[in-house]
């Protein structure tokens, strides 16, 4: 395999992770203020993902580390490019972060549940836009430069890419708060879970299968099939109680979606409406030593990663009961 | 202003400001970490106590230090698009480990710490904090070694065919000579910062005479660090002015307001400079300081503005290119100065307390709060000296500054989020400011409580 392949790939690895482990994050951002009905249930639902919010965040910092260096023209475009959403995105994370660690230590806690939530659903909204995008292509000149503005970002595909994205990860959230609190809270999240389901079924569905005929890439027809039934199994696991299959199924679905977007960019990474001037694996990457260096590095250190990620949950497997 | 010259405010103001928490960070984490061996070793109550409150106080730094970063690992592509096209196949590697090596662990473990004092085994849990310290060490490593490239690029060629650098050799990256100055250099200032921090806590809450023996502990803890670390400071310091002086020879003689060549320099104080015509006015020196600090000989021959000025026109074509003068001279002089003051406070602060002793005078408590400014001034003086010191270029030799910018951005974009970070940070630094000090007035949780689990986490939480 060309390590052209090797990196866009792994890029792609790591951006699912981001959205597996992240997703489910923003998805308990998002129901905060409609689960939590009280000040011991919002506190409840942020610490059953406070041990592991901040390393599921690095997932994206390693994606756009992994980016500048493999493809540093793809990592030059799309941060230039998408400036303003992605300035949105970053406002958004900050004041996210800020809300998890300092809500527990403040008095009041009401308005960092107001920063936990918006900041929450921002960028839950604006990955979609943004991956509606890149797939879709971009206006880009001989230089890569973006020459469009921020209008032409929000077609009415990429605004459907973030619906869907929103609906996936709140869903996402709802059936990680099932799996991992008990009572009032666990049923409330089941409900959620119902509701944001069919939302899924149909906003990301409905972008899956615009996306499939617009790229018309093949082989990711299976990955739309999947995703759907990942959905579809979610809902089925929640409606019997099975919690944790429901997470497995949705955590399936976010997989398979990421797939899609990527198998319709390849071998593109970013293509332009002239595709003359589109980025792919190739005029976009570093030079074949530097692929080299960052493949050792990375095979060395991701299972490690992996490893100690994976413990982190074992070690926190366990639900969580609202005390009052 | 132009795109230019607001995308480098951007950049200084982002960086400056995430530069705020990082070295508390660094510092702070050894130090939580060896509070907690201590509790480990010697089962002493107190050192538990420590390990909380300092704890939380790093807890609450460290949060910003992470959420200020992430935009650091994006501003390249969002301001400087040309840059990182030109140089992503160098640059893009140090934070690409950094990221794999060092945030995935300081932020994993610091997640296990933080809420897993009563799930995991004692001396697992004290692994946790100590992997998260050297997360934070070693991901400065890496950041240093991505920004030593720009002051000193090494292993990479220029490929005429694409106009990029391209990476030749990792290893004379990771081991460029000014990687190694410097990152002692920042870790050494980052003890000192975090030592300070501890220091003017102590003397706060001891100038009260509250929790007297923890708080002496603390103090007499962060003292000798301080003072150690300050040590370690001047020395790395100065093998990197003599790495300077070969490598960035302007660098050293805008820092030193030096326009012409010189055998036996002096080290100036004190200087009242004319730019325009390339001389000084006023100029007050230690006879052969500079020479001395720069080449390790009495003799040693300097390079001056002027000079250099005019070598460099040879070889790089007509332009301007000297730093803004006084800005160096400056930033260089006060941040050795503030850093000097931070080590000699120490060494007085360990003298006044030997043999358990507490001075009665409120001055004394009061300077060692006031003291806490002290490394802080100085870090982001010494990053604003190297950086603007290497200017015009961004990349020493090879880059411009002013052809590493987006050239697609407008002013109109860059300055919303201009004012729209700076806004935010505003805030958040009032806030964070005000939840320090909360708990500082808070004190430590009595001794019943530490063995509970974290107020924040109530026990039987699952």
């Amino acid at each position: 395999m060309e390590l052209t392949t090797v990196w866009f790939l792994l890029i792609a690895v790591l951006w699912t992770g981001y959205f597996v482990l992240e997703g489910f994050d923003f998805g308990v951002g998002v129901l905060l203020p409609f689960l939590g009905r009280d000040e011991a249930e919002r506190g409840t639902l942020t610490r059953a993902i406070g041990p592991v919010w901040d390393g599921n965040e690095v997932w994206l910092l390693v994606a756009g580390g992994a980016t500048f260096a493999a493809f540093p023209e793809w990592y030059a475009t799309l941060f230039s490019g998408f400036y303003l959403p992605l300035f949105l995105i970053l406002l958004a994370l900050i004041v996210r972060g800020v809300a998890l660690e300092y809500r527990s230590k403040s008095d009041s806690t009401r308005g960092w549940d107001h920063a936990f939530f918006w900041g929450s659903l921002g960028p839950a909204f604006l990955w979609g836009v943004a991956f509606a995008n890149i797939v879709r292509g971009v206006p880009l000149d001989a230089r890569h430069e973006y020459t469009g503005g921020l209008l032409d970002l929000l077609t009415p595909y990429a605004l459907l890419g973030g619906a869907a994205t929103l609906a996936l990860f709140t869903l996402h959230g709802a059936v990680f708060t099932a799996l991992k609190t008990t009572g009032e809270l666990r049923e409330r999240a089941r409900t959620a879970a119902r509701w944001t389901g069919l939302a899924a079924l149909v906003l990301g569905g409905a972008f899956l299968l615009v996306t499939q005929l617009m790229t018309g890439a093949a082989g990711t027809w299976a990955s739309v099939a999947v995703a759907a039934a990942g959905i579809a199994g979610a809902l089925v696991a929640t409606l019997r109680g099975r919690d944790g299959w429901a997470f497995l199924a949705n955590a399936a679905a976010i997989v398979a979606v990421t797939v899609t977007l990527f198998g319709g960019l390849w071998p593109d990474v970013m293509p332009a409406l002239d595709p003359a001037n589109s980025l792919t694996v190739h005029n976009a990457a570093s030079t074949p030593y530097t692929l080299g260096v960052m493949t050792w590095v990375a095979a060395i250190f991701t299972p490690v990663v992996l490893a100690y990620q994976a413990w982190t949950y074992w070690v926190f497997r366990r639900r969580l009961t609202v005390t009052r | 202003m132009d795109v230019l010259d607001l995308s480098r405010w951007q950049f200084g103001i982002t960086t400056v400001y995430h530069f705020l928490f990082v070295p508390l960070t660094i510092g702070l984490s050894v130090l939580v970490a060896g509070f907690q061996t201590a509790w480990h070793r010697t089962g002493d109550a107190a050192y538990l106590r420590m390990t909380k409150f300092w704890g939380r106080l790093f807890l609450i730094n460290f949060a910003m230090g992470v959420v200020t970063g992430i935009v650091q690992e994006f501003q390249f592509g969002m301001n400087w698009s040309a840059y990182s096209r030109f140089v992503g196949d160098v640059f893009g590697a140090p934070l690409a480990m950094e990221g794999l090596m060092a945030f995935f662990l300081e932020s994993t473990f610091l997640g296990l710490w933080i809420f897993g004092w009563d799930k995991l085994p004692k001396r697992v849990h004290l692994a946790t904090i100590w992997l998260a310290a050297i997360g934070t060490n070693i991901s400065a490593y890496f950041i240093l070694a991505a920004n030593s490239w720009m002051q000193h690029p090494v292993g990479y060629r220029l490929n005429p065919a694409t106009g990029r650098a391209e990476l030749t050799d990792i290893w004379a990256v990771l081991t460029n000579v000014t990687t190694l100055a410097t990152f002692p250099h920042v870790i050494f200032g980052a003890f000192v910062t975090a030592g300070a921090f501890v220091i003017g806590v102590s003397a706060w809450q001891l100038a009260r005479r509250r929790e007297v023996d923890l708080f002496r502990a603390s103090a007499r803890a962060a003292l000798v660090v301080t003072l150690a670390a300050s040590a370690g400071v001047m020395l790395s310091g100065h093998w990197q002015a003599q790495i300077m002086t070969r490598q960035q020879p302007m660098k050293m003689a805008a820092a030193e307001a030096l326009w012409e060549d010189e055998a036996s320099a002096g080290f100036s104080i004190f200087a009242v400079g004319d730019v325009e015509n390339g001389r000084n006015h006023i100029n007050v020196q230690i006879p052969y300081g500079l020479s001395l600090l720069s080449t390790n000989t009495l003799d040693g021959r300097v390079e001056g503005i002027n000079d250099i000025q005019a070598r460099y026109e040879k070889t790089y074509g007509p332009g301007d290119y000297r730093p803004v003068v006084g800005l160096a001279y400056w930033s260089f002089r006060l941040m050795i100065g503030f850093g000097a003051l931070a080590g000699l406070l120490a060494l007085a602060g360990l003298w006044f307390t030997r043999r358990r002793r507490l001075p009665g005078t409120p001055w004394f408590y009061r300077i060692g709060v006031l003291g806490i400014g002290l490394p802080f001034l100085a870090n982001t003086l010494g990053w604003i000296f190297t950086e603007m010191g290497r200017q015009p270029w961004t990349v020493f030799g090879v880059m411009r500054t002013a052809a590493a910018v987006s050239p697609g951005s407008d002013v109109g974009e860059v300055a919303t989020t201009l004012i729209g970070f700076t806004l935010v940070y505003a805030v958040l630094a009032v806030i964070e400011v005000r939840l320090l000090l909360k708990f500082i007035r808070k004190g430590p949780e009595p001794e019943d409580a530490v063995h509970r689990d974290e107020p924040a986490l109530p026990a039987l939480s699952y």
